[in-house]
């Protein structure tokens, strides 16, 4: 006989985290697009504005001009909820001490270990250093990205690699099994079948 | 046994709880008492505001200055978004190259004062190529040749009850900044761009120049100064008219 077996795969903190991380970087993402075709070109150095030459046109339409507003508001807010939420979770693996993903395969392993050690840092880098604020206390941040423009256009292509990663993260999950797996991430417990005597 | 953790357990939880609830509390008056709330600290988006707001508050309390750039990085075009206000007053004043203009400065002051355009340019100057950016994504560098609103400050004796620095123009905005960005040395009145007078669509006669923020916190056609202890009764209590819009009174970023 053959029964459906609740095996343990995620701990709280790891379903808490992911979740909290995938509204944040949804909400990034809706933010971020509705910053971004206030003025959709892209520059390379410190300087950029409408009637020079530009790095990038990008084919949208400019259409939300007075939607930065509560783009920058929940892009910050955002942005604040994933920091903290990276924190935790990094902490969190630290004390374990390992980042080992043992349910996964190299591609995966290696896939995860480039976006929360290196996109995800990169994004944050990026950010701050458009804030003249930030720039201000670190220069240097800026220097080495190339300046100012550079940080927008390098946090746009970071932007765009999240999104990728995202859709294949799902694409992946939906063929492994929709339900089963994305159940696993909120209840913790993978259905497993099992052979009973 | 297991009544024992439970016990223990819930204990524990308790004095975290308490623990958590108190040291919340205490870093809500530091914070207060420290100037690191920002006016429009109301709401979801307030939390998201007074984090960044208090953090780079603590970060820029070493005073850190805004990048400075050479003469030929100097962008060849400085755009501007909006027009100069259409008001009566100010296209009077805008024909006659504002002779009649005068800057009010008052509130919490000792020796409260109106200045001419040729007083305050008879105070010691301060010339810096800075770079600015539009919270829509473009930027561009420019020289600002202006006074630094700390010495105007001092020539008006500033009390030190005084906290905020409201600036209000001739166009239907406002704006207000806390006392240690008016103190910074690069917060500058400027009258002057790129080597000439300050354009009428730059802000003649008189802008604000906050090269530590996004460009629309340095607002233009500037009419009166007042300081005052407290924001809370001065127009809607946030500060500035930018909440009113759905953009946040601190543009540091």
């Amino acid at each position: 006989m053959i029964t459906i077996a609740p095996v343990p795969r995620h701990p709280p903190l790891v379903r808490i985290t992911h979740w909290t991380a995938a509204a944040s970087v949804a909400a990034l993402v809706v933010s971020g697009t509705a910053i971004l075709l206030a003025h959709p070109r892209l520059y390379w150095g410190e300087t950029g504005v409408a009637g020079e030459p530009s790095l990038v046109d990008l084919p949208l339409p400019l259409v939300l001009t007075g939607q930065t507003g509560w783009g920058r508001s929940l892009h910050f807010l955002s942005a604040w909820t994933i920091v903290i939420t990276g924190v935790v979770y990094v902490v969190a693996g630290m004390r374990r001490g390992r980042f080992r993903w043992p349910h996964y395969d190299a591609l995966q392993r290696r896939t995860y270990t480039v976006v929360v050690f290196v996109l995800l840092p990169l994004m944050i880098w990026t950010g701050l250093a458009m804030s003249p604020a930030i720039a201000s206390v670190v220069p240097f941040a800026v220097l080495v990205l190339g300046g100012h423009q550079s940080a927008r256009t390098i946090h746009f292509a970071g932007a765009s690699a999240l999104v990728v990663f995202v859709v294949g993260h799902v694409v992946m999950v939906g063929l492994a099994g929709f339900r089963r797996y994305v159940g696993a991430m909120i209840t913790g417990d993978l259905p497993v079948p099992k052979e009973v005597l | 046994m297991s009544g024992g953790i439970t016990r223990r357990t819930m204990l524990r939880a308790g004095l975290g709880a308490a623990a958590g609830i108190s040291g919340l509390a205490v870093a809500g008056e530091l914070a207060r008492r420290y100037g690191l709330i920002p006016p429009d600290h109301g709401g979801l988006y307030g939390i998201g505001e007074t984090l960044t707001y208090g953090t780079q508050r603590v970060l820029m309390a070493t005073h850190s200055m805004a990048r400075e750039f050479s003469r030929r990085e100097i962008s060849r075009v400085a755009p501007v978004n909006g027009d100069p206000p259409e008001s009566d007053e100010y296209q009077r004043l805008l024909a006659r190259e504002f002779s009649a203009w005068r800057l009010v400065v008052d509130g919490l002051v000792t020796k409260p004062a109106s200045f001419s355009l040729q007083d305050l340019q008879r105070l010691p100057s301060r010339s810096q190529i800075t770079h600015q950016a539009c919270e829509e994504g473009w930027s561009f560098i420019a020289e600002w040749t202006g006074v630094p609103l700390a010495t105007l400050l001092d020539v008006v004796w500033t009390k030190p009850a005084a906290r905020w620095v409201v600036f209000y123009p001739y166009d239907e905005s406002w704006d207000s900044i806390d006392i240690a960005e008016a103190r910074h040395p690069q917060t500058l009145l400027a009258y002057g761009m790129n080597g000439g007078d300050l354009p009428a669509a730059h802000g003649a006669p008189l802008r604000l120049r906050v090269p530590r923020q996004l460009g629309y916190k340095s607002i233009k056609y500037l009419s009166r100064i007042t300081l005052v202890d407290s924001l809370d009764q001065v127009e809607n209590g946030k500060g500035s008219f930018s909440p009113d819009i759905g953009y946040s009174w601190y543009a540091g970023i």
